[in-house]
């Protein structure tokens, strides 16, 4: 079947897609979008997670049907332009980043914690990243990132 | 050459302006903008146009004869273009790490499920596993053995009392899974008297299960035929070398015609020591002539590599009135699995260090690795240590209740010191401070109990927002324990590793180049490399080679040993371009100038100042320089008493938990981990934390969620569904202090990093369980059920 959606806003079609093909399949393996992350398939590890019109959601759960004609966002949309995006910057400084195969799950559910919550508390964090899985990190490093760029976005950047 | 105009001779430091991101820098990770755009590409990621994917046909069945494999129908399916089974592996088809004895492709018996039988490449991955299930393989069921002890013909402990239960009835020569036998190796430790006397006695046994690492990336890789009727192969792994040695013998090619290259890989922990689809895609596509692609799902991941052996241990500590040692006797048992893999090595670790990092003038060891039908079991971060540090830990706890002793008192009063003698005669030779950790965990501030009066946060409740407790029921206890681990290969093993450091000037500015084959698992050893180089060379600019096999051996990333081993290699062929470099610069300037040293792009003089630019000097000269580096060599230890000089380093961790346990339901809230740890120099502070906090989040994982349940040799929970790792909510917050007494054996002084927290933190927390319930846990992971005695 063809299938037609919008992907970090420009739009994109596939051709060809077999109907048990999910979502995290199409945009890894037929639109060239390898962030979105495989680790389990079963919706356990949130390493899949993207945007699906504004939520963030276990791309791996979702059947590529049912993403036709909607609004998809990756790993590879979150910075505008050349620039990190301030979650990403966080990450990369706060050394949440290990070997990165959590990663660009964490960034979404991130994004979209920071995007309902200006500053979270600890638990409320925690709870907003139950779903991701890292075993690399012991999540520690990835709250630092959390609440600095929870501070700095925050925070108005000072005009020149 | 004109000369220098001026000599000053004051403050070169602030003349030349230092390096920034050297050695001793919280430097950040090169691939980390790209990891977290998504740009990094994992072995899972990489594609060609023209690709086919395989897949792997494994057996479901643990132990069997193949009577036959009908591949015809598979054939036949339209998208596939090739079923391999055994008779197509041109050369020798065996693998495995330390002994070969894995068919690369199951030859006439199965011996655990998961085996791979056969292999199909087609143009989707569905048409692969469709076509896969069209394979006929017609088994002849045999009855696995699971049993370790069995396996060898010895009696079997029943778990409680010390009397032995009977004998089973089947024996080495009775049911040999491979031709030898089903000893994989026996490592005997006899020191000092047989027979010692001791005022306090404490006997115990204990039991670890099967953990899984677990590593976010599933195997992956790419295989693409050459030109030259050889391949390339792009593959996440942990020893490209070694790969490349098996891949070779199994596809009948020479060492030239077979290149790999790291894919990025999504974490390791030893679960990608072993081959996993390297030959497999390289056969793929040798036959097809096409790129072949192969991917695991997480189930498949769970079967297509090896796990954390299971143990079984039996100790018992004898001891003075005063809480001195005087003896430690202990056996354990590593299930090995179907095959090998890194067994004889974790045999060695658990025998030699099996007593823990304590002072002991009589020790009796006896360590086997064993096969069985279960899943192989082989490399996991720790490797023998973590096992046996949940008894000998449990057992410091039990003889200091029977002492009457606290337990971090007894375990000071015993611990292994600089010049102490270990269990196998070598004298420690660099600084082992195991009761200072102790020490300065003991005196962090304890967190704060959950307000009295005030209702507590459910999310800080064993149980969590289940709503299972709203804090009636719940116990708090603290438990302590301190691991240690060899650093590097060990027992005379010729561990080394090969750096290759170019140093030219790229657009007006001098850069280096650094090439190993050394792999970066999330670790952070390419960051590592190139602090080394701005703190040798004095370039900012490092650029890291990919790593593949077109420079010798960087060894395995395992054993803690890459920071030392490829560290120490990278340091070494820095200082040979160094001494390359101030030769041309004396000749440049026409005289000798003594202690030149390379600073900010510049050469410098303590005396003389800056005298001249890196770039100037080097011109268009291109220095490059590779060295094969060892660390000093160690002894194999001598099969009858086990004594010897084993090991070229040991590492040592500390952990307290303070854990909250709800004794009704048997759920536990783990409210803080501590940890101390020796880390010689922190060559990155930032990564050693991370190191440390990641470490000890697999210790609790095993401690109390993890385990690959075995029946009959079958898997029962191959996936993140049933097999449950620490998420953020199971992950406590983690005080944290690192030392660096620094050992004079080592580059820098350091000390490898990445394994002694997972080896403490584990044990840890079953003594605040058992401190908070009373029970005795003997086995991990506790179970609720353990707790609650139901
Ligand atoms: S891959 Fe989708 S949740 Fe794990
Ligand atoms: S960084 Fe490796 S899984 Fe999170």
């Amino acid at each position: 079947m063809r299938i037609q959606m919008t992907v970090n806003g420009v739009d994109r079609t596939a051709d060809d897609v077999w109907e048990g093909e999910s979502l995290l399949y199409v945009l890894r393996e037929r639109m060239g979008l390898p962030g979105s992350k495989n680790a389990c398939e079963q919706g356990e590890c949130g390493s899949c997670t993207v945007y699906l019109d504004e939520v963030p959601v276990c791309s791996c759960l979702v059947a590529a049907g049912q993403g036709r004609g909607r609004d998809v966002r990756t790993v590879e949309g979150l910075a505008d332009g050349p620039d990190l995006h301030p979650v990403q910057q966080a990450f990369v400084e706060a050394g949440a980043v290990q070997c990165g195969f959590c990663t660009p799950g964490l960034l979404v559910q991130t994004h979209a914690l920071l995007a309902t919550s200006q500053r979270p508390s600890d638990a409320e964090i925690r709870e907003a990243l139950a779903g991701n899985l890292c075993r690399c990190t012991g999540y520690e490093k990835i709250l630092d990132a959390v609440r600095l760029a929870a501070d700095r976005m925050a925070v108005p950047e000072a005009g020149p | 050459m004109s000369t220098p105009t001026r000599t000053p001779t004051g403050a070169p430091r602030e003349l030349a302006g230092p390096t920034t991101g050297g050695v001793g820098a919280n430097a950040q990770r090169p691939d980390a903008a790209l990891k977290v755009t998504g740009e990094f590409a994992y072995g899972s990621d990489l594609w060609t146009d023209d690709m086919l994917w395989g897949v792997t046909l494994r057996s479901p069945r643990p132990y069997a004869r193949i009577r036959s494999i009908e591949i015809g129908e598979a054939l036949a399916v339209p998208g596939v273009h090739a079923v391999l089974t055994a008779e197509d592996v041109p050369g020798r088809n065996v693998c495995g790490l330390e002994l070969s004895d894995q068919p690369v492709l199951a030859e006439g018996v199965v011996r655990y499920q998961g085996e791979p039988v056969a292999l199909v490449a087609a143009d989707h991955p569905e048409i692969a596993r469709q076509a896969a299930k069209k394979i006929r393989v017609d088994y002849d069921v045999w009855e696995p053995v699971t049993d370790p002890m069995a396996a060898l013909g010895h009696p079997t402990w029943n778990q409680v009392h010390d009397q032995p239960a009977e004998v089973s009835g089947l024996s080495r020569e009775s049911a040999p899974i491979h031709p030898d036998g089903n000893l994989v190796r026996h490592l005997k430790i006899r020191k000092g008297e047989p027979a010692p006397t001791a005022d306090v006695v404490v006997t115990g046994e204990y039991t670890v299960g099967m953990q899984d690492q677990a590593f976010l990336g599933p195997e992956s890789g790419l295989a693409m035929p050459a030109e030259d009727g050889g391949v390339d192969l792009y593959v996440s792994t942990q020893w490209l070398h070694v790969d490349q040695k098996q891949v070779c013998a199994a596809l009948g090619l020479p060492l030239e015609k077979v290149r790999l290259t790291l894919a990025g890989v999504g974490g390791a922990f030893g679960g990608r020591e072993d081959l996993s689809m390297h030959v497999h895609a390289c056969l793929l596509a040798l036959r097809t002539g096409r790129p072949v692609k192969m991917v695991y799902d997480r189930e498949e991941s769970f079967f297509g590599h090896v796990h954390r052996h299971p143990a079984m241990m039996r100790y018992e500590h004898g001891a003075t009135r005063e809480g001195k040692l005087v003896h430690v006797r202990c056996e354990i048992y590593f299930d090995g699995g179907a095959y090998a893999s890194s067994t004889p090595a974790v045999v060695g670790n658990g025998g030699t260090m099996g007593i823990g990092p304590y002072v002991v003038p009589n020790v009796h060891v006896d360590a086997y690795g064993v096969y069985t039908n279960n899943p192989p079991c082989g490399a996991m971060r720790g490797f023998g240590s973590v096992q046996a540090a949940f008894g000998y830990e449990a057992q410091m706890d039990k003889l200091a209740a029977a002492l009457g002793m606290d337990p971090v008192e007894l375990r000071c009063r015993n611990a292994m010191e600089l010049g102490s003698e270990s269990p196998t005669g070598q004298i420690v030779d660099s600084p082992a401070p195991v009761a200072e950790l102790l020490r300065r965990l003991e005196a962090m501030p304890l967190p704060p109990e959950h307000g009295a009066g005030t209702a507590p946060d459910l999310r800080d409740l064993p149980g969590g927002v289940g709503n299972t407790t709203h804090g009636e029921g719940v116990v708090r206890g603290v438990g302590y324990a301190v691991g240690y681990k060899n650093v590097g290969f060990s027992e005379g093993y010729d561990d080394y590793s090969t750096a290759r450091v170019r140093l030219e000037v790229i657009g007006g500015a001098p850069a280096v180049t650094v090439h190993t084959a050394a792999a970066e698992v999330g670790q952070g050893l390419v960051t590592i490399e190139q602090q080394i180089c701005r703190t040798e060379l004095g370039v900012d600019e490092v650029v890291v080679h990919p790593k593949d096999t077109g420079v010798g051996s960087g060894g395995s990333t395992s054993a803690s040993r890459q920071t030392y081993m490829t560290g120490g290699a990278v340091k070494a062929a820095c200082e040979q371009v160094r001494e390359q470099l101030f030769g041309l610069a004396q000749q440049r300037l026409g005289r000798t100038v003594a202690d030149l040293r390379l600073e900010g792009g510049k050469v410098v003089s303590d005396r003389q100042g800056v005298l001249g630019a890196l770039a100037d000097i080097l011109g268009d000269e291109v220095i490059e320089e590779t060295v094969e580096w060892r660390h000093r060599p160690t002894e194999p230890i001598d099969p009858e008493a086990g004594q010897g000089f084993a090991h070229v380093q040991y590492a040592f961790a500390a952990h307290r938990a303070v854990v909250d346990v709800d004794v009704e339901l048997g759920l536990v809230k783990v409210v803080e981990l501590a940890c101390t740890q020796d880390v010689g120099k922190a060559i990155n502070p930032e990564a050693v934390i991370g190191q440390i906090q990641g470490g000890t989040g697999q210790g609790l994982g095993l401690a109390v969620m993890e385990e690959i349940l075995v029946k009959g040799g079958e898997i029962r929970n191959p996936s993140f569904t049933d097999y449950l790792i620490p998420t953020i909510l199971d992950m406590p917050p983690m005080r944290i202090e690192v030392l660096e007494y620094p050992d004079p054996h080592a580059p820098y002084g350091l000390r490898g990093v990445g394994e002694p927290p997972t080896i403490s933190s584990g044990p840890a927390v079953v003594a605040a369980i058992r401190q908070a319930t009373g029970r005795a846990l003997t086995r991990v992971p506790v179970r609720p059920e353990y707790i609650t005695g139901t």
